[in-house]
């Protein structure tokens, strides 16, 4: 690129954010109702992390229908795609979202943008959780189905929710030696939000699939992991209940807690986010004009509601009438969500696995004990650096949301880092319609 | 999809390696028996987290460029791989 030259950017109607079910939703929607759409997804493929292909198996039915949808409808779609800022330079003009796909700056103009960003899991620091071989368990799955070989690798998962029983069973069906899958909610909990799935029996069904494929691990709950230390080439996990600890020697470790949304570039534009979830309408609409969301960013609802909502906001943002969810069967999804985050809720335990020389801030390795808790965010980012290297915090601010209840500092553009190249882009991209006042330097 | 053994040759720190196509390079690095892919900043070492591009903590040189993330790049023919630590 040519420096200070203008970039052509992508024009349509509705950008979308995101391709996962949420978004693959919302872009068939809009464009099916005519309007220009773009989708832009940092993946290699669409489906975001629950639909992700794999490279042996390809990808779920479910993920190929909407695919083959998306595909009919005339969307354009931008993979590898991170889209790093989105603003409104003149209130007449275009939202513009700034990009990146390969290192080569992306421009798009937009009426109106979906954010359909999806979740992340959430690590809450113990002892050696920095280790190599210390993963996620969404993060073992994404990386299985990138072509990992856990044949005859030593594996234990250790987390919590749903997500452990297919992690488990694609673990196992890949050869892995399972040794344990922890679950470290209550046994009662685990009973109770089971058992409050009996209008779904094909839910049960499916789990009862996945717990087969591993019958031959123990799956425990009300247990967690402790401690993690590197030994003789494996990682020593140590396991426990509260009364009695357990090790076990991994090559992998699948240790994370659930999921957090991702609101970065929502909380970029300024959208009302509340308890770390983007606050939205019966059309799904954010408090920013022309901006919508969907899916786990509006809160941690799972594939069915966020195809739901994505379908509602695709079709919002196109300007169909009627475009809201029908009421009662969205009521269900959330009702049924929030038994299960409740089920699966964080015991106390967890907030003190990490002592004082434990990492937390895994970018600029910022102990525990470096911190006071009596700060603000804003202070501890001063003072340590915590939170401040190149993943922005994703890792280490949800982690210390979770110890201290801290809220999340603001948040700036580039919300990702970026190259050069795209930060200029970025820059004249923004000036498209400059200010006659522009006094600021 | 590819097929179920196909194989692309790329370059790891020097050291000619297959990887499974259409495999990201983070798990191919892992598949060649790399555990280390960066060093911390305060020498830690590190290697994948989150297995979706969230973390950084999967950065390495490919072809040359620093800091890609393993995890958002897929294998290809003649891709040349470098760990952070192995450059020194």
């Amino acid at each position: 690129m040519a420096t200070g030259s203008r970039m052509e950017p992508f024009l349509c109607d509705i950008a979308v954010i995101g391709a996962g079910p949420a978004g693959l939703a919302a872009a068939a929607a809009a464009a099916e109702a005519g309007r220009r759409v773009i989708i832009a997804d940092e993946g290699l493929a669409s489906g975001g992390q629950i639909w992700r292909p794999d490279i042996r198996h390809g990808s779920p039915p479910t993920a190929r229908s909407w695919q083959s949808r998306l595909e009919a409808s005339c969307a354009l779609t931008l993979s590898r795609t991170s889209i790093v800022s989105i603003r409104r330079p003149s209130a007449s003009g275009p939202l513009v979202l700034t990009g990146e796909c390969d290192g080569a700056a992306r421009v798009i103009h937009a009426k109106r943008v979906v954010l359909a960003t999806g979740a992340r899991e959430l690590f809450v620091p113990f002892p050696g959780w920095t280790l190599p071989g210390v993963v996620g368990v969404g993060g073992a799955q994404a990386l299985l189905k990138s072509g990992l070989d856990v044949q005859g690798k030593r594996v234990v998962i250790a987390g919590s929710g749903p997500l452990l029983l297919p992690v488990a069973a694609s673990m196992a069906r890949a050869g892995a030696r399972l040794l344990v899958v922890a679950e470290q909610a209550r046994r009662a909990s685990v009973i109770g939000y089971a058992t409050s799935l009996w209008r779904q029996p094909s839910l049960i069904a499916r789990a009862a699939r996945y717990r087969a494929a591993f019958v031959r691990a123990s799956f425990v709950t009300g247990t967690w992991v402790k401690a993690a230390t590197a030994q003789a080439g494996r990682i020593a996990a140590t396991l426990s209940d509260g009364h009695r600890d357990r090790v076990y020697q991994c090559d992998l470790l699948c240790a994370a807690f659930g999921l957090v949304p991702n609101t970065e570039l929502a909380r970029q534009m300024g959208c009302d986010v509340r308890d770390g979830r983007v606050v939205v309408d019966e059309q799904q609409r954010t408090s920013v004009l022309d901006v919508f969301c969907a899916g786990e960013p509006t809160g941690i609802g799972g594939a069915e509601l966020a195809l739901l909502e994505g379908e509602t906001a695709g079709r919002a943002a196109a300007g169909v009438a009627e475009a809201s969810a029908p009421r009662r069967r969205r009521a269900r999804l959330v009702a049924q969500a929030s038994r299960m985050n409740e089920a699966f809720a964080l015991r106390p335990e967890l907030r003190h696995l990490a002592d004082g020389d434990t990492i937390v801030c895994r970018c600029e390795d910022v102990r525990l004990g470096e911190i006071d808790r009596a700060w603000s965010p804003r202070q501890a980012k001063l003072y340590t650096r915590v939170g401040m290297g190149p993943c922005q915090g994703r890792i280490c601010g949800a982690a210390l949301h979770f110890l201290f209840d801290w809220t999340h500092d603001t948040i700036r553009e580039p919300v990702q880092p970026a190259g050069l190249s795209t930060l200029l882009a970025d820059a004249i991209a923004s000036e498209i319609e400059p200010h006659p006042d522009t006094t600021k330097a | 999809m590819t097929h179920a053994n196909a194989v692309v040759r790329i370059m790891v720190d020097g050291r000619l390696t297959d990887a499974p196509a259409g495999s990201t390079v983070a798990a191919a690095l892992i598949g060649a028996g790399i555990t280390q892919f960066r060093e911390s900043v305060s020498g830690e070492p590190r290697a994948p987290l989150c297995g979706m591009g969230v973390c950084y903590e999967c950065r390495v040189a490919i072809d040359g460029q620093a800091h890609r993330r393993a995890c958002m790049v897929r294998v290809r023919d003649g891709m040349t791989v470098s760990t952070a630590y192995g450059d020194r």
